[in-house]
Parts: structure tokens; sequence; C-alpha cells
């Protein structure tokens, strides 16, 4: 146990020697890298709580993200700036200007409201159903972003919000993330929500409120999206609402599905695995010169490969690199295979 | 303009967009007819026979064959979309089959963007398809493409209505998308129907593409993500999987949308697409089955 908590805290050290430190030692290039990698792994981590372990394969989960930003964006900015960039914002809003932490903080539990009232019908549909209906919450939420150009400049770029998001606060954020998740997934809750996507009928036999347990893993992946988006819009400064649309959607899907849809290690190894190939992708695709022999440049083809790869993955290997199998390195036991051999289970 | 003309007017463009939602809904409902397949990709389909058409109007070729083809290219993709990425994972699970639509989506869309770049080109429509119709001294107006529109979509849905229930390839597919382990079992050889299914479906896409591509004037990658979109609305409040369905839900959608900017207040025009969408939400939360098939069993 105090081997464990050592063994905890090394790790906690080196996080933060990373977060804290790697801006002085590694090119801006590589902060950001390491930054978006952090960012869309708190995203993937919320969107597998609904999509991979209590099977409700929602395709809005970026509409909560969206929606996170916005609010967060529209807290943060000064007021000075709320009356020139925002001057119909009504006047329960435009009197005052929160800091980033509890700006972030509004967000997230804005988003988890949201999802909980969104929620409330939609998670009563299974398969394909849940699916297209998320998507249409999607597209809702991206025309109201467009058309409530008091709160969003609509189409126009929503601009002005403090650069606050920094190496450190992605981390942090990453691992209350990773923990709250780690410690709900591997607990009686977590198990609920893996006999509702595993055998809905047989499961609510047993006692187990579908709506109940598909609502809650809904409600605490929107908190967490909206707190993502928080921290994107303090990372991005201005953005529109076609950033927060299917692109994006997919980007995230290809992630969770490339790691696997029922691990949490998983969902990070995909977010890694498809930022790093995407960065690499990305270089190849602006153009290049091998000796006499020149590369021109193909928009668009780092997105076809990644595309390849992904049918690749649904046709041989569906449920991902990791499956349901997670990366523990000894530090926790519950995962379900080491309960087993130490005979909890 | 009084009232009278505005409305029929209104009516006129309804059906004129409706037929076009209807044309590309019957394609998405007789792939998931057979398959249960959400198809992402029908979309990008319609942009296939869309491009096709323009480039072989490009290097010279008349109008009306170039149409032909491009439908014929329409369903070729389509044919090979099923070879190559939906027929290794028939049997998977829901989930697992959306994904790779979408997946098939993002190729194709980036493939057009590769290829063509994703500024939009225009659509060299026939100056004779651009001529317009003016009634009651210029209240009412429509152009020969609506016609044109109107009249393939008839046509080609008449053609659609013959092949599923007087050919034996129309109804063993219909026999497939009811029961297909039971298709199976009296002998029909269901991959050959689901392929027949594809290609007919991706053909109505390429219709429905250059048809689309013709009103709007222009043609760029990403063209056929709105049109699927609204048609998986119009499939789903008919009811998924039925050909009528997709008819009616098609013509009602298109009715809507046109009702909606026209007579709602302006300030709620904007937010056309958020009431389309809560409507989708709306059917398949009470009436999952859509308006045609009230009483089907959903799998929960």
């Amino acid at each position: 146990m105090i081997a464990r908590l050592i063994i905890g805290a090394i790790v906690l050290a080196l996080l933060a020697g990373v977060a804290f430190g790697a801006p002085s030692l590694m090119s801006d290039y590589f902060v950001r890298i390491l930054l978006i990698i952090a960012l869309n792994a708190i995203f993937v981590l919320s969107l597998s709580l609904s999509n991979g372990f209590t099977g409700v394969f929602s395709l809005g989960h970026v509409g909560f993200i969206g929606a996170g930003a916005y609010l967060s964006g529209i807290l943060s900015l000064t007021v000075a700036q709320k009356a020139s960039l925002l001057p119909h914002l009504p006047t329960f809003l435009n009197w005052f200007s929160l800091p980033f932490l509890p700006a972030t903080l509004v967000a997230g539990c804005f988003t988890a409201l949201l999802a909980i009232i969104v929620g409330y019908p939609l998670m009563r549909l299974s398969g394909y159903f849940v699916s297209v209906a998320t998507m249409g919450f999607l597209i809702i939420v991206n025309v109201v972003l467009i058309n409530a150009s008091d709160f969003t400049r609509g189409a126009r770029t929503f601009t002005g919000v403090p650069l606050d998001t920094s190496l450190p606060w992605v981390f942090g954020w990453l691992a209350i993330t990773l923990f709250v998740l780690w410690r709900l997934v591997y607990s009686p809750f977590g198990r609920r929500m893996k006999a509702v996507r595993d055998d809905t009928i047989a499961a609510s036999a047993i006692g187990i409120s579908m709506l109940n347990t598909r609502l809650t893993a809904f409600a605490i992946g929107a908190f967490f999206a909206g707190v993502g988006g928080s921290l994107y819009a303090h990372y991005l400064g201005s953005f529109s609402p076609v950033t927060f649309y299917f692109a994006m959607t997919m980007n995230l899907i290809a992630m969770l599905v490339l790691g696997g849809m029922g691990s949490l290690s998983g969902a990070v190894i995909g977010v890694v695995c498809v930022s790093l190939l995407s960065e690499l992708l990305r270089s190849v695709e602006r153009g290049f010169t091998i000796g006499d022999i020149t590369v021109p440049a193909l928009f668009g083809a780092s997105q076809i490969v990644l595309g390849f790869i992904f049918i690749l993955i649904m046709i041989f290997r569906p449920k991902g690199i990791m499956g349901e199998r997670e990366l523990t390195f000894g530090l926790f036991k519950r995962s379900a295979k080491s309960e087993i051999k130490q005979g909890v289970l | 303009m009084s009232g009278f003309e505005y409305i029929l007017q209104q009516v006129i463009n309804a059906v004129s967009l409706g037929s076009l939602y209807a044309l590309v809904a019957v394609g998405l409902s007789i792939v998931f007819g057979v398959l249960k397949l959400t198809n992402f990709a029908h979309g990008d389909v319609m942009m296939v026979g869309a491009f096709t058409t323009v480039l072989l109007i490009g290097i010279g070729m008349p109008f009306v064959p170039a149409v032909i083809c491009g439908i014929l290219g329409a369903a070729l993709a389509g044919f090979l979309i099923e070879r190559i990425a939906y027929r290794p994972i028939r049997n998977a699970p829901d989930v697992t089959r959306l994904l790779t639509s979408l997946a098939v989506t993002y190729i194709l869309e980036n493939f057009g963007i590769l290829v063509f770049t994703s500024s939009p080109k225009n659509f060299p429509l026939p100056a004779v398809l651009n001529d317009s119709w003016q009634l009651l001294d210029g209240a009412i107006t429509f152009t020969n493409i609506n016609i044109l529109t109107l009249v393939l979509t008839f046509v080609s849905l008449i053609g659609l209505g013959w092949f599923i229930t007087r050919t034996t390839l129309g109804l063993g597919m219909r026999a497939a998308s009811e029961d297909m382990a039971a298709a199976q079992l009296v002998g029909l050889d269901v991959n050959k129907l689901i392929v027949v299914a594809f290609v007919v479906a991706s053909g109505f896409a390429g219709l429905a593409g250059v048809l689309w591509a013709a009103q709007a004037g222009v043609i760029q990658p990403q063209m056929g993500f709105t049109p699927l979109l609204k048609a998986f609305v119009a499939a789903i409040i008919g009811g998924f999987g039925s050909i009528a369905g997709a008819l009616v839900g098609g013509f009602m959608l298109g009715a809507l949308e046109i009702f909606i900017v026209a007579f709602l207040p302006d300030a709620i025009t904007p937010y056309r697409d958020a009431i389309v969408f809560s409507l989708l939400i709306a059917f398949l939360l009470f009436r999952p089955g859509g308006l045609l098939q009230p009483n089907r069993e959903i799998k929960l």
C-alpha cells in the first residue's frame, strides 16, 4: 500500500515536472503538441464514459464541448470586452467577469445540467437510434450557436478569450478526469454501466435502472466535456461554431475507437497514437523533397490515411488496441484481471 | 402579390425541395431496409455522381449522357463501398457498422478535397434548363430545372416501384429487408441482393446529387452532407427502411422547411434546422417506426 502511494507520488511528481518544466525545455511546437494531446485525452476520456462503458454511442459529445467553450468564453471576457464584442448581452451576464477556474467549473456544471435535460428523453433510445438522435442534438447546438448572436457573435469568430490554458492546467484537469473516471468505472456503478451496455434486459431484470445509469454516465461525461471545452476556449482564444462540429466529432471518435472503447488507458493511447500520426502525416502532407523527387502538397491525404486505418481497425480489430484491458503498471489493483488474481472477485 | 399566389409559389418550392429530399431518403431507406445500416456515406455517393457528371461535361460530353454516366459512376462507387468496407463487417454490431460508414464518409470527402480542392465549382447547367416560367403576371416563378427535378423524381420512383414489385430481384430485395434469415432459408442469394440494393440506392444518390448540384449551381466535396442529414430526418419521419415512407417523409420535410421560412416570424426562421432536428428526436422517441410503420417492433 505504502509502496503504491510512493509510486503514485513519483508519477504525479513526474507529470508535474513535465507540465511545469516542458515549456522551458522544449520548443513551442512540442509544448503545443503535448497540450493538444492532453486536451484531447480529456475529451476522449469523457466521451468513453457514455460511448465505451455504457454502450450509448453518442455523436453529440462535441455539442457539450462547444457549449462549455462558449459559456466559459462569455463568462471570462472582461466587462469592457463584453460591452464592445457582445453589446446585446443580457444584463445578468454583462457586469462581471470570472477568472479561469470558476468559469471552467461553471461551464462543466452547465453542460452536465444540459446533459441531464437532453439525456432524460434521449437515454431511452439505443443502438443507432441514440446515435442519430444525439447527432440531432449536435446540429441543434450548432444552429443555436450560430443564431444566438447576442451571446455568441453568431457565425463570426468569438474572440478575446484570455489565453489562460497552460500545460499545468491541462495536465491537472487530465489527472482529475482520469482519477474520477477510474474510480467510477471500476466501482459498483461501473459494473452497472457495463451490465447495461452488455445486456440491457438482463440488467433491468436484476434491478439496475437503465435510464439512471445511462443518464449519470452521460452527465458526468458531459461535465468533463464542458471543462475540456473551457480549457480549449482559453487555449484557442478565438473560435467559431464550426470549430465544434462534425470534423471534431469524427476526430474524437477515431481516437476512442482506435484505443479501445472499454478501457481508460486505451482511450489515452488512442489519443496519443492518432495525434502523433496526424501530426506526422500533416508534415508529409505539406509536401517535401527527397533527393530529386519533389512530393507536392496533398491536402486531405492525412485524413484519408486515418480513414483507411479506421476501417481496417473496424474490420480486423473492432475492439481497438486495448479492448477491455487496462495498462496499470501494477499501480492500481482496480483492473478486473488483478482483482481475479488476488481473489477479490 | 395576393395571399393565394404567395401560397401557391410556396407549394411549388416545397414540392421541388421535397422531391430532392425524397430521392436521397429513398436511397438511404433501401440500404437501411436490407442491411439495417445507417449509411452516412450516401451523401458522398451523391458527391461522386455530381463530380463525375461535371468532369464528363468538362471534357466535352453532352449533358444527358454525362448525367447518365454520373449516375452509373455513383452506382459503381456504391458497389465498391459495399464490397470493400461494408461486406467484411456485415454481421458486426450496429455501432461498428455506423462507425465504418462514418469512416467511408471521411475518406470520400477528403479524397474529394485532395483531388478537387474544397472550393466550389460551377455546375455547367445547359441554358435551356435555367429558363424560367412566369405564371399569373410573374407572381409565380419556376425554372425548367424545377420541372425536370420533379419529372425525374417521379419517373425514377415509378421505375423503382416497378422494380420492387414486379421483378424477381426487387421482390427478393424486399424479402431480404423483411427478414434476412428467412430470405436466405428459402434460397435467395442474399449477397447478390445486398449488392443490388447498394447499386440501386447509389444510383438514386447519383441522380439526387446531379439534381441537387443543378439547383444549387455549384459543386464541392462536402455538398452531400446537408442533404444527407435532411434525408435522415425525412426517412425517419416516414419510417426508416420503408421506401414509401421515405417518399412521404421527403415531401413532408420539404413542405415543413418551406413553410417555416415562408410563414413563421423572421425571428424563428434561422432556427429552421433546429426545429427540423427536434422533430427528428421527437419521432425517434415517440414514434420510432415513423408515420408509415406505427406498429413496427423496435429493438431497444
